[in-house]
């Protein structure tokens, strides 16, 4: 209670700070926007399993993770950085495909309950993995890309959070695309509308579990590369980018694209806001406390369109 | 489901199993002429890293401890050996493999686990069995005000690693004749016990000197991202920002600095050499202060491995890396073990507690000295700052080898 009281203290210095000095309230949205860019990239690939294929990533933040280290083989083998972003996406789809093969098939028309617990103990097994192969120490690529300076150096634009924030873009316009126009992404569509029905069409929804979830990898490949980039990667770091994208599919639904991106850039804005006027330790609660209200919002909505139904 | 008979048999099976285990491992803390340590160190998990420093420490001294004809207890010379378990970086494993060293395996003597967090998790059940652990690499001051009689340990505690930095603030302060009580302080550390407790010893000499704290963030475990902390120092310009996350926090503190080109005057942090900031950042790291329990430069001796420096060389020689203080904080501790067996004498648990707790030596990590709540009062927290690339000592002045440079430099002058 009483941390609680301080933080709102604190809260109230912090606010007059974004009033009377709104430049910022700009580096806060800026900087909100270029990283929950980074969460929907996350984000995309679970929004995909969860809808085709009914089951709810917990590693895919271990995914996201794994693509930074991929990078980071590379980068240290010589690669550039840019470069090691394809190459962490192709191998991240090759992860994908045999994880797949070796225990997804076995899940995919389970009870949720059981590919919870699946993916949550591949989550486990990659920690411990990649912690005895890169070991526990923080790992990081400089980019070489610098910073923009704007209004006289108060606000500062990472070069290399906007490449991934144009890469996230183009990558769900690719993604939307891709499942619209192609032969593939119909019948990914197909399957994950009613898969018993795709299968008496003629679809092999074996294959189309296999490359939706080796999709999901490659997307959390390039996510990781960028994390890499821009941050520090760690092999217990993955958690959080899987409860933002659990989050994230949550508030935007399953298979929205367009959803997961407009989620997700609110979701960074929010947190960074909410770390800057409540302080850091506050960030996790709000964004919770927000999924809350936008829950309550939602059945209350739902429960408006029911009485005008009937 | 299983039938009432089977699990009958089942139950006998495992009765007879403890029965088994119990009766055949009384195995002795001293077999034949070799001394057995038992220590629980994390091989995996989070710590793994420091956990292997803290074994390589041990280990090291162990080599050096056989090397030299061994340890000489009452009339005879044993040799020492350790045995060691894999606490999986969680303290509750800890907990759980102290209980097995001491009843199981027979183990007399513990050494410490790495960390707070396992430290807190192995001191009751040492306690519970009257078993003295000697550690290095447990540092929080929860440990200490418990009233635990078997728990030493021989690094200074986490209250102290930043405090230093507040000092050397004033200082500057009033080398520029300016009033210390003016300066504001931004303290953003991650919510753990370690942590917080370097935030309530930063706070507590920021208030010795009336500094204002206009910062007080406490950073999640699952830490990605500064930029909202940092923006904040951007808007609010305090004239130190302390930060200490472990490994994760003093990288991201260095490169997100840079990246935002934050002008902070001071920036001191914890783990500087853990997150390796000079390899990794290289001049984004300069000027930046670091705190550290021990470093290879430091002019303390002793009779088995020498100075400071000595010992630095003879463990890179032996693992190939320039020692950590994590390392040399485990070595000392088996020292501090093997001087107090040697001065009492005898095996019995009670007097080997007691002969540790009368403990005055110099060792090459420094001088240790228990209070009577088992904590190492003799040896100060060190501050470096990283110059050009180089780690330089510039606080407590005892040990300073350059000065430090205060403010730092704007990011448009470097």
């Amino acid at each position: 209670m009483m941390t609680l009281g301080r933080a709102l203290l604190f809260g109230m210095d912090n606010l007059q700070i974004l009033f009377s000095a709104p430049i910022f309230s700009l580096q806060l949205l800026i900087d909100g926007l270029l990283i929950g860019a980074i969460f929907a990239l996350a984000a995309y690939g679970m929004a995909l399993v969860w809808g085709v294929m009914k089951i709810i990533n917990f590693a895919q933040g271990e995914f996201v993770i794994l693509g930074g280290y991929m990078a980071f083989a590379f980068s240290r083998a010589g690669v550039h950085p840019f470069f090691s972003v394809p190459m962490s996406t192709v191998s991240l789809y090759i992860v994908g495909w045999l994880l797949h093969r070796l225990v997804i098939f076995r899940i995919v028309e389970e009870d949720l309950f059981i590919s919870i617990l699946a993916t949550f103990g591949i989550s486990i097994l990659m920690q411990q993995l990649m912690n005895q192969v890169f070991t526990a120490d923080v790992q990081t690529v400089d980019s070489g890309l610098s910073t923009w300076f704007l209004f006289d150096g108060n606000v500062t634009v990472l070069q290399i959070k906007v490449v991934s924030f144009a890469t996230a873009l183009v990558l769900g316009i690719c993604l939307a695309v891709f499942m619209k126009k192609t032969r593939l992404g119909q019948t990914i569509r197909a399957t994950a509308q009613n898969a018993r029905a795709a299968r008496i069409m003629g679809i092999d929804t074996d294959k189309v579990y296999c490359t939706t979830f080796a999709l999901n990898a490659a997307i959390c490949g390039a996510c990781g590369a960028l994390v890499l980039m821009t941050w520090v990667i760690q092999p217990f770091m993955g958690l959080a980018y899987t409860i933002r994208s659990f989050m994230i599919v949550i508030v935007a639904g399953i298979g929205n694209v367009a959803g997961v991106v407009l989620a997700g850039l609110g979701l960074g804005a929010a947190e960074n806001f909410a770390g800057f006027i409540l302080g850091a330790e506050f960030q996790a609660a709000f964004i919770f406390s927000l999924l809350v209200v936008i829950l309550v919002w939602r059945n209350f909505a739902l429960r408006l369109k029911r009485r005008y139904l009937y | 489901m299983l039938s009432k008979g089977k699990i009958l048999i089942a139950l006998v099976v495992a009765v007879a199993a403890v029965g088994l285990v119990v009766a055949t491992t009384a195995v002795a803390k001293v077999e034949g002429d070799t001394i057995i340590f038992g220590a629980a160190v994390s091989f995996t998990g989070k710590y793994s890293t420091n956990g292997k420093h803290t074994k390589n420490g041990y280990d090291l001294a162990v080599k050096r401890l056989n090397e030299m004809g061994g340890v000489k207890v009452g009339d005879k010379t044993y040799k020492v050996e350790i045995k060691y378990y894999d606490d999986e970086s969680t303290p509750a494993r800890a907990g759980q493999l102290a209980d097995r060293l001491i009843k199981q395996d027979g183990i007399k003597f513990i050494l410490g686990p790495y960390g707070s967090g396992p430290t807190k998790g192995m001191a009751p059940i040492t306690e519970k069995y009257k078993i003295p652990m000697v550690e290095g690499n447990g540092a929080s001051r929860a440990l200490f005000n418990k009233g635990y009689r078997y728990l030493f340990a021989v690094l200074t505690t986490s209250e102290q690693y930043l405090a230093e930095s507040i000092n050397l603030l004033a200082e500057e302060f009033k080398k520029q004749g300016r009033d210390p009580s003016t300066a504001k302080v931004a303290i953003a550390v991650e919510n753990d016990p370690f942590s917080m407790d370097i935030r309530a010893g930063v706070i507590e000499d920021a208030k010795r000197y009336g500094m204002k704290v206009i910062i007080d963030d406490k950073l999640p475990k699952e830490l990605t991202d500064m930029t909202a902390t940092l923006t904040k120092v951007k808007a609010l310009r305090p004239d130190a920002l302390i930060v200490s996350g472990h490994s994760k926090g003093a990288a991201l503190a260095v490169r997100q600095t840079a990246q935002m080109k934050v002008d902070v005057p001071m920036l001191a942090l914890t783990h500087c050499e853990a997150a390796d900031v000079v390899g990794k950042f290289g001049g984004d790291a300069n000027y930046t202060l670091c705190a550290t329990q021990w470093a290879p430069t430091m002019t303390y001796k002793d009779d088995w491995f020498g100075f400071a420096g000595d010992y630095a060389k003879r463990f890179e020689a032996e693992y190939g890396y320039v020692p950590p203080y994590q390392a040399a904080e485990s070595t000392a501790s088996v020292l501090v073990y093997v001087d107090a067996l040697q001065r009492a004498g005898s095996f019995d648990t009670e007097k080997v507690r007691d002969a540790i707790a009368a403990t005055k030596l110099e060792t090459f990590y420094g001088w240790v000295d228990f209070d009577d709540t088992g904590k190492n009062i003799a040896k100060p927290m060190v501050l470096r700052q990283v110059q050009k690339g180089v780690y330089i000592p510039v606080a407590p002045s005892k040990f300073a080898a350059g000065q430090v440079i205060y403010p730092r430099p704007l990011w448009r002058d470097r």
